[in-house]
């Protein structure tokens, strides 16, 4: 079925195209558009290839509006396909906010139930590339504001590959971010895996402090934890996943656990997703901490293109143990 | 192109020449009950007034086939109402109860039917062309011969989404019929007051669009405009914009104090009333007389007095469903 087989080591990039394909294969209503996704090969590769075995009607190449073919990848979905919109990054897709928030997000709720959208939309996310502030954004905890549309953050192997088949047999619009730091990452795909669109992922077991993260900074949050398991600190690491809705549960049983949590973030902490997994802590686990919260977030300006200022406004694995480390206090 | 003026007399049987006649009257009698509803306290929120516009819908729509899909915008009681929904849905709707056809949730921008494929009021200016385009695409894709009308207001013309629309639109050759609305006014903005071209018809050639500019005080002109372009975009021609040159009598939703117009420009345009115009022509070509117009009124008030009884009678949806529908519920396929 897929190109790259199972049991192997393959790039997130490779995954994500897999699953791509898969989609394709499995139902002819779906399709792809996007800038670049066809001739171009995709701005990260992800549909290379594509073309040639779909045609330009399954994989279809955009002008540069946003806002017109996010619309048309609701219109698409409302009239019996399965669309996939590519949009390059998620700096662009605020050209489409209208259609995401004030269309795809509210159909099923303000049609009285009548209509629903089954339309995914994948986009880039996030900095660690030099690229500056203009295409280093992660907006996606500003997404998950949003009710009536679901948030997923693909950051392993396993997830990459089958997240999409997840997304697309859901009936409502899924925003699929992918990592722009990802893409290149390697690691095993574990075979005859799915995967679901509901729960958070423990990635690394520990009892000492949760650290909860999702997507790009999920690796450093495991480089932490590993570092940390040298001083006889044991870290456990809560993969998000899914940003709307989050999994409350799953949050609160790791923080009964381990009493102690810091929330990693690549967002800005002001009025953000990681406010928002505090204020959930705060209102269900509060007494089952024996420290507050703490943050590790991008730092709140627009992210810089050198390297060693970039490195420093965001979240690093040298930050996050040290916010684990005033978190125990005289026990580190 | 300029569709001319249909010459000679109503090209209609009696039958349907009085179909059109009384569409055009449920509107009219419809809207003027809801403007006096909105002042009793019944409705609230914005209510967008068609009067004076019901040629344009009424010509339009009955150039349609059923299986085709509509878009709309804020301003579309008289597409839905034209296109089959009932009276009572629309007005439980206006006044936000249950029995309405989005269970009171929309209200009057926002009437949707699955069943006769009206995919929505759209409160966003322009919102509703991306979301046509991508319905045509999807019908193209799988080959049925249905085409999407979209409708939308001069204003829309001006967005991004209009431009970007048309382009997609033009370029894929989708089924799609632009349906513009041009009252000469967006709010208080008049069109010369907004576009450097005011010929809204070159901007849509100007993506290589075919286009009719027709009289939308006529509904005879609007409808047989209509079942040309209509079946051109069937025919798979792909995408057409037609222009209805029209006006609005009322104000712009019950907040507007008209400070951007004389009356008398309002005063001289009623006197191309749809209505009285279309009823004046019927009765002059022996196609209507006294005593069927009457009849007909009085059904058309039978019909607005029985809708507002159902809205008075409707219920509201309870609290407690209040979280339902945010996200479809497991198990039901779109
Ligand atoms: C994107 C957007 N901007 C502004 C508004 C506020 N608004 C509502 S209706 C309207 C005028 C639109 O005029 P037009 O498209 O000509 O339609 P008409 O009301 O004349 O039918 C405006 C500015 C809006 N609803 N959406
Ligand atoms: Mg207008």
């Amino acid at each position: 079925m897929s190109d790259n087989t199972n049991n192997r080591r393959i790039s997130y990039r490779a995954a994500l195209h897999d699953g791509l394909r898969e989609a394709l294969q499995q139902d002819p209503r779906v399709f792809l558009l996007g800038e670049d996704v066809g001739r171009y090969g995709g701005t990260y590769a992800v549909s290379r290839g594509l073309l040639d075995e779909f045609g330009p009607e399954r994989i279809r190449d955009t002008p540069l509006s946003e806002l017109a073919f996010v619309g048309i990848g609701i219109g698409a979905a409302l009239g019996g396909m399965r669309p996939i919109v590519e949009v390059m990054t998620v700096n662009f897709s605020l050209l489409a906010l209208d259609q995401i928030i004030n269309t795809a997000a509210i159909y099923h709720h303000m049609s009285g139930g009548q209509f629903s959208v089954p339309l995914v939309i994948r986009m880039s996310t996030g900095a660690g590339r030099q690229v500056a502030a203009q295409h280093s954004n992660s907006f996606e905890g500003w997404y998950a504001h949003i009710p009536g549309i679901k948030i997923l953050a693909p950051a392993t192997i396993e997830d990459a590959r089958y997240i999409l088949a997840a997304a697309l047999a859901d009936p409502d619009p899924v925003l699929l971010f992918e990592h722009a730091a990802l893409y290149n990452v390697e690691g095993e795909l574990p075979a005859n895996e799915t995967v679901d669109i509901k729960s958070a992922k423990v990635r690394r077991k520990g009892t000492d402090v949760t650290l909860i993260t999702y997507g790009g900074s999920l690796p450093k949050a495991l480089q932490a934890a590993e570092a940390m398991a040298q001083d006889n600190i044991s870290a456990e690491v809560l993969d998000l996943r899914v940003l709307r809705p989050l999994d409350t549960e799953a949050i609160v049983a790791s923080v009964r656990k381990c009493h102690r949590a810091v929330v990693i973030d690549e967002g800005w902490r002001s009025g953000s997703l990681s406010a928002e997994v505090m204020a959930r802590i705060m209102e269900q686990a509060f007494f089952d901490l024996d420290a507050p919260v703490a943050r590790v977030c991008a730092e709140e300006v627009p992210i810089p293109y050198a390297r060693h200022l970039e490195e420093a406004a965001l979240p690093q694995p040298e930050k996050i143990v040290a916010a684990v480390k005033a978190l125990l206090g005289e026990r580190a | 192109m300029i569709a001319p003026p249909p010459s000679g007399p109503v090209p209609y049987a009696r039958d349907f020449a009085h179909r059109l006649l009384t569409d055009m009257l449920r509107i009219r009698r419809m809207e003027e009950k809801s403007a006096e509803l909105y002042g009793a306290g019944k409705i609230r929120g914005f209510l967008h007034l068609y009067i004076g516009e019901e040629a344009v819908a009424v010509g339009a729509l009955h150039a349609l086939q059923a299986e085709d899909n509509l878009v709309t915008t804020y301003r579309e009681h008289g597409h839905a109402l034209v296109r089959g929904m009932s009276m009572d849905v629309i007005l439980a709707e206006m006044y936000g109860k249950r029995e309405g056809c989005s269970l009171g949730r929309g209200g009057s921008m926002h009437l949707f039917d699955k069943r006769t494929r009206l995919f929505g009021g759209n409160a966003i200016v322009a919102g509703g062309l991306p979301v046509a385009a991508g319905l045509a695409l999807a019908d193209k894709i799988q080959k049925t011969s249905r085409i999407t009308a979209c409708f939308f207001g001069d204003g829309a013309v001006a967005e991004g989404a209009f431009h970007e629309s048309m382009n997609l639109a033009a370029l894929w050759q989708l089924p799609v019929l632009f349906c513009c609305e041009n009252n000469l006014y967006a709010m208080g903005t008049a069109l010369e007051n907004s576009e450097s071209q005011t010929d809204l018809c070159a901007k849509a050639a100007s993506y290589r669009m075919p286009t009719i500019k027709v009289d939308g005080m006529d509904v005879v002109a609007v409808h047989e405009a209509t079942r040309q372009a209509q079946a051109r975009v069937r025919a798979g021609e792909g995408p057409l914009f037609i222009e209805y040159q029209t006006y609005r009598f009322r104000a712009h939703s019950m907040f507007d104090a008209e400070l951007y117009r004389s009356k008398a420009e309002v005063e001289e345009w009623k006197t191309r009333g749809p209505v009285h115009t279309f009823t004046a022509r019927l009765k002059q070509e022996g196609k209507l007389s006294e005593e069927e117009f009457l009849a007909l009124d009085a059904q058309v008030n039978t019909e607005v007095a029985a809708a507002v009884a159902f809205a008075e009678a409707g219920t509201w949806e309870p609290v407690e469903h209040m979280l339902a529908d945010v996200y479809t519920p497991a198990g039901s396929q779109p």
